[in-house]
């Protein structure tokens, strides 16, 4: 596969896209988890593939627009998802949670009779649910490119405001953080992430490479720079052995990235039970 | 500019019901004041308005001069609120970042922390008594612990005004009195007025200099001394004119 990426291209792109969103998820992945919205990534993920649908079903009743990316549409419908979830979670001021159900069954609603109207499942659709590592285009791992220089730059800019709001969000307010926007931009990074994300690990996995790194390294990480620390390193890990074992054994890459991100899950959740049983035998206390 | 607070026929409504009438009140520079009262007597909105998280209604409300309505320099005003203690306490953080964190205000939007930020940090984590612990994560902390941590994330950003809500709920009773010593020195050593709504108002009445007692209306609002004096005739006295209202208020566990 080494040699393999010096002469093929769409390796290339699948490569260079896998270490992108292997930062990316996990970065985002680390402030949805600590605020409880882990299911965000799921609802938004749907919806993008409605937008999906929308664009394949446009491309096959308007020859003309067959050039189309359907990423563009994935992305409108995914950032125009996340302003819904906000206006609903206003609507509900005391079942937040709710929005984003009712986001994710409508998204899943419309994609399925765009779906329906675009007769049925071809190969195309196949690869946006579960992820391909030879679908990723020249033009697509460019997209990508910027939306990772985008979202970085944003995150870092509002690092110190988005951990307030993460950590303490009464306090937020009370100090006068603009709370709201701040948020708002937020999920609209997360939408954009997301519909960057799906190419490589599949629309119903997305939410996977936001959540599991995170989800182990919150285990053993010392402090909030470390669990981003590490969150990104076990994505990576996940994302970067996922598509050499997907090359190989021509499996679709979305379920073998996932799949190793739960095996990491479940070494560090091991480990950290032998850490504590070793502490309580020293005598020390157990945490 | 003379007081740090100044309310003036301050009067607040939740729908119907008059929560705060007609409240007068001048806080001066580098006091200690302790806001005592039953339950539901509107100490905490009277918290809320003061820290702009409620719209006013009627009245005015000056902060360190200058009209809350118009007023910017949050970073002036600390605040430790009641509900610290029921925050996320498995949230990946250490106690340096919680603390550095009181600095986002006063730094604005896109900037970041330096060096001579950390000092001010570990200044204040060891003006709470805390030094030494600033790689802990926050949730591997007693309540007593953490609460001291919110308050030097209040103090980070060098605040003239400290406000706190019930700050020693979670703290176990043993830690309460060194608690309240410790807010005692800061007030002295480093002339941060406080203002503090409490339930034990035993345990401070040797620490405050000025106590108000709020129940709708502002009841008592004075020196320790002199409230010390009159508490041997009953504090309930305080809580209203009327002595039957007062009755009924002991009956249903407010006082």
């Amino acid at each position: 596969m080494i040699q393999g990426l010096f002469h093929y291209e769409f390796l290339q792109n699948a490569f260079l896209t896998g270490i992108m969103i292997g930062i990316l998820a996990p970065l985002l992945g680390v402030f949805i988890v600590v605020r409880r919205l882990s299911l965000i990534a799921d609802a938004l993920s749907h919806v993008t593939l409605a937008g999906i649908a929308a664009s394949l079903l446009i491309e096959n009743n308007f020859p003309m627009m067959a050039g189309l990316n359907p990423l563009y549409l994935g992305m409108v419908f995914s950032v125009g998802g996340s302003l819904f979830i906000e206006k609903l979670r206003g609507v509900y001021k005391h079942y937040q949670e709710l929005a984003i159900p009712i986001i994710l069954s409508s998204g899943i609603g419309l994609g399925v009779i765009f779906i329906s109207l675009a007769n049925g499942f071809n190969t195309d659709l196949f690869s946006y649910l579960f992820g391909s590592v030879s679908a990723v285009s020249r033009a697509d791992l460019w997209v990508i490119f910027i939306i990772s220089i985008v979202v970085i730059i944003v995150i870092i800019s509002l690092y110190k405001e988005l951990f307030l709001l993460s950590f303490d969000e009464e306090h937020a307010k009370a100090s006068g953080i603009a709370a709201k926007s701040i948020h708002f931009i937020f999920i609209i990074m997360v939408a954009l992430v997301i519909a960057a994300s799906m190419r490589i690990v599949g629309i119903l996995l997305v939410s996977s490479l936001m959540t599991l790194p995170v989800a182990a390294s919150i285990r053993i990480a010392k402090g909030f720079k470390q669990t981003i620390f590490l969150s990104i390193l076990f994505g990576e890990i996940s994302v970067l052995g996922g598509l050499f074992t997907a090359y190989y054994l021509d499996l679709a890459p979305g379920g073998t990235i996932v799949m190793l991100a739960v095996l990491i899950l479940v070494l560090v959740i091991f480990y950290k039970k032998i850490m504590i049983n070793k502490h309580v035998d020293i005598g020390g206390e157990a945490k | 500019m003379q007081s740090i607070i100044e309310i003036k026929q301050l009067t607040y409504r939740y729908e119907k019901d008059t929560v705060l009438e007609n409240i007068n009140m001048t806080i001066p520079y580098g006091s200690f004041l302790a806001i005592v009262g039953p339950n539901g007597s509107g100490k905490s909105t009277l918290l809320k308005l003061i820290l702009g998280l409620l719209k006013l209604q009627k009245g005015q409300i000056l902060l360190f001069g200058q009209e809350i309505t118009k007023f910017k320099d949050w970073q002036e005003v600390g605040y430790v609120s009641q509900k610290a203690n029921s925050f996320n306490t498995g949230f990946p953080a250490t106690v340096f970042e919680v603390v550095a964190s009181g600095l986002t205000k006063k730094l604005g939007l896109f900037t970041f922390f330096k060096k001579e930020h950390a000092i001010k940090v570990n200044e204040a984590l060891d003006a709470v008594g805390m030094k030494g612990y600033s790689n802990r994560n926050i949730g591997e902390l007693s309540g007593g612990q953490q609460q001291r941590i919110f308050i030097a994330r209040a103090l980070v950003s060098e605040p003239r005004l400290l406000i706190l809500d019930e700050p020693t709920v979670g703290v176990d009773a043993e830690n309460v009195n060194s608690f309240y010593q410790m807010l005692g020195e800061l007030n002295k050593s480093r002339n941060i007025a406080l203002l503090l709504v409490t339930h034990d108002i035993g345990t401070i009445s040797d620490r405050v200099s000025h106590v108000a007692c709020l129940n709708k209306h502002l009841h008592f609002h004075g020196e320790t001394k002199e409230f010390e004096q009159l508490r041997t005739e009953g504090v309930s006295e305080f809580y209203g004119h009327d002595v039957h209202l007062l009755a009924h208020h002991h009956e249903h566990g407010g006082v």
